[in-house]
């Protein structure tokens, strides 16, 4: 993280190099130069783009090993979720005020699972993210690496299990006949978001974990309220209209909204005013995230 | 190829209370006093509360060089090593490098005990910036130097210490950088795999082209890997000239340096056991200078996360200039038992009268439990022995030409034909 790539024409020149080329080294816009920075910091996206298999296997690692001693693997991908939706549908499928406000002819099982199917991966990938840093420890003591690696390699071990999960919510489609619409299409832009706001918060709570030990514990809270103010086992309608816009503040409304829009096709109208204000959200939680860890990272080392 | 100027690396002090702030703390000092706060945010610390671990540090290195960096614990090298592989960032100046670079500041960086070694070397190789196609065309070869052809499906938690080293060292080997970053991995293995080490080493160092720096307490491996040598003490390089100066320079200091019968060891960020102090006693007395043929005792004080049942300690002393001479260990050696799991205490190892000539020695301490070491100090404590007449002779046993003197006992027997003279 201590360093920055010259120019534009070194990067390039990096991500050029072959490992077991000689001809290159006396160029000389080969070259590296580390001194101390000061205030914001940019992103440099070439240098992720020359690790970016790096990435791949911290993901892999990371999913390798979650499930490598557990009995049931992962199944538990699958399990978490619907296990869930069960609990949910138990307790809030028969509550008056929750049936009353759900769109007509949904069924609450495929109601709160595709408001389950982002919301486990939102919850998974801000915890473990939270605390990838920290976990991390000894590999960022030891080597350099881009140090942005390590929370979006926990968000991405996070958004495999949501794909396996995937799966199950097309079972649940099947089983009440539910069509899909082209509006499953939504999904790809609305994962994107997703992703967004995962990322942005991951960041910028594991550099604040690194510093503020306290963290670990915040996030824990953090996630358990952040889902009594989203969406997930009641539908936006029982909020009155002219307030949902402060729910839409939190970015998981207008997304899990939309991913029920998308997927529910004609039983779900779709909420544009809710998710433009989310999208809206995401975006600056990703940026500010981003930066704010940039900023923060080159004392990693230093305080882990 | 790679320029060094004016290096400085400053810590605060009171940076050990910083280190695990509290959110807390972190409001309450916003509240009750922002100017202080606003101090710290602007990272610009007063004088006296800061410590540089590195500071005006200069030097260059040409393209195929290979240069060794010594010094004592606490000289900085860790730090320069640090700053130049990018895991920490220089307070003040800056330093240029050209070509690809790998630092490899401890073997196995990465590995996870659950994963298996072919896993293992994938995840480990591209943490240390191999690419994925580069893994795949010299995997075989990684396996055929690590020696574990037939276990390279079974998890690394499985292997045998000297397994999980070879295998670690294996996939750093086969780097291929233009610039490469060493910090004493070679203390790693037995003495045949250290043997091989230092052989691969050599090869890389020399072929290719490749620059090297290299840091290491090991003399004997500085001299015959470097051609180039800098020196840094207290932060401040002292010395940038040959591999051999360097050496013979190093070896003096610790000659002529100051004796401490106790050093004070730091917790090593990862270790949940670890070693606080360490004590050379001569004949029951804490001294570093030991008069030959007195009872040399070490004693080690420690500290656990989590009690722990074997506590085990191990020693190797060495000559100033790096050659072994003896090792003792509590993992192939009797030694005390514990009734029950303890998270501290000092542990005695009595040596008795070494036969040691007059001569500095430093001791490697490594500590851990019953299947792994997790804190090793390389160059923990130096003693010397001073020269004593030990059998009345009116001279010391000389230290030129051996490493021991031993107190053998010598007897005379006449042979038969001597005997027949005198009578005949």
């Amino acid at each position: 993280m201590s360093m920055t790539i010259g120019t534009a024409a070194a990067t390039t020149q990096l991500s050029a190099s072959a490992p077991s080329q000689d001809a290159a080294p006396e160029d000389d816009s080969y070259e590296l130069e580390i001194r101390p920075r000061r205030g914001w910091i940019s992103v440099d996206w070439a240098e992720m783009s020359y690790f970016r298999e790096l990435l791949y296997f911290l993901i892999w690692r990371d999913v390798k090993v979650r499930y490598k001693q557990t009995a049931l693997g992962v199944a538990w991908a699958v399990l978490v979720p619907v296990l869930n939706m069960m609990i949910f549908t138990v307790i809030f499928g028969n509550f008056a005020g929750v049936k009353n406000d759900l769109p007509v002819g949904m069924s609450y099982p495929v109601f709160v699972y595709a408001g389950l199917l982002p919301w486990t991966f939102f919850s998974s990938a801000i915890s473990l993210g939270g605390l990838s840093l920290v976990a991390s420890q000894t590999l960022i003591s030891k080597i350099y690496f881009p140090r942005l690696f390590v929370p979006a390699s926990a968000v991405g071990g996070a958004l495999v299990d949501l794909l396996i999960s995937f799966g199950v919510m097309v079972a649940l489609l099947a089983w009440y006949h539910v069509m899909p619409t082209w509006s499953v299409l939504a999904l790809i832009p609305l994962l994107l978001l997703l992703l967004l706001a995962s990322l942005g918060i991951a960041f910028a709570l594991s550099a604040l974990t690194v510093t503020y030990r306290d963290f670990r514990f915040i996030v824990q809270f953090m996630v358990q309220a952040w889902m009594f103010v989203s969406p997930v086992i009641y539908p936006v309608r029982i909020v009155p209209p002219r307030y949902q816009w402060a729910l839409a503040l939190n970015p998981m409304c207008g997304i899990i909204d939309g991913v029920r829009s998308a997927l529910l096709g004609r039983l779900q109208p779709w909420h544009p005013m809710n998710l433009a204000i989310s999208a809206a959200t995401s975006i600056a939680l990703f940026v500010f995230g981003l930066y704010y860890f940039r900023k923060t990272e080159r004392r990693f080392a230093d305080i882990a | 190829m790679i320029s060094v100027e004016g290096i400085g690396k400053s810590y605060r002090l009171g940076m050990a209370a910083h280190r695990h702030a509290s959110f807390r703390d972190a409001l309450t000092g916003v509240l009750t006093s922002p100017l202080r706060r606003l101090r710290d945010l602007a990272e610009t610390g007063t004088e006296e509360d800061t410590f540089w671990a590195l500071r005006d540090v200069c030097f260059e290195v040409q393209r195929g060089e290979v240069l060794g960096v010594v010094g004592r614990n606490g000289a900085g090298k860790s730090t320069l090593l640090k700053v130049l592989s990018r895991i920490t960032e220089p307070t003040e100046g800056r330093v240029r490098l050209r070509g690809r670079v790998a630092s490899l500041l401890e073997v196995g960086t990465g590995f996870h005990p659950e994963l298996s070694g072919r896993e293992n070397i994938y995840l480990n190789g591209s943490i240390l910036g191999m690419r994925k196609e580069e893994i795949t065309r010299k995997f075989d070869e990684i396996v055929a130097f690590a020696e574990i052809e037939k276990f390279l499906d079974t998890p690394v938690k499985r292997y045998s210490s000297g397994m999980y080293v070879r295998l670690a060292f294996a996939v750093a080997a086969h780097l291929e950088p233009e610039i490469l970053i060493v910090d004493e991995v070679l203390a790693v293995g037995d003495v045949q795999f250290q043997k091989k080490c230092l052989g691969k080493m050599k090869e890389v160092a020399t072929g290719g082209g490749r620059t090297v720096l290299f840091v290491s307490h090991n003399m004997a491996a500085v001299r015959s890997l470097c051609q180039r040598g800098v020196m840094l003490e207290g932060g401040r390089l002292t010395l940038d000239a040959s591999a051999e100066e360097c050496v013979a320079r190093y070896v003096a200091g610790a000659v002529d340096g100051e004796l401490q019968a106790r050093e004070v060891f730091s917790r090593p960020s990862c270790a949940s056991i670890w070693m606080k102090s360490a004590t050379i006693y001569s004949n029951d007395e804490p001294s570093a200078v030991v008069p030959m043929g007195s009872d040399i005792t070490l004693e080690v004080e420690f500290a656990t996360e989590h009690p722990i049942q074997y506590p085990r300690l191990g020693i190797v002393i060495a000559t100033a200039e790096g050659e072994n001479l003896l090792g003792t260990s509590a993992r192939y050696q009797p030694t005390f038992e514990l009734d029950e799991p303890v998270t501290g205490g000092t542990i005695r190892c009595k040596f008795g009268a070494v036969p040691l000539l007059a001569r500095r020695y430093v001791v490697t301490l490594y500590f851990g439990d019953h299947f792994c070491d997790s804190h090793t100090v390389q160059s923990a404590l130096t003693f010397e022995v001073t020269e004593q007449d030990l059998w009345g002779m009116g001279k010391a046993p000389p230290s030129r030409d051996s490493l021991m003197y031993w107190p053998a006992k010598f007897s005379f027997e006449p042979s038969e034909a001597a005997l027949q003279e005198v009578v005949g």
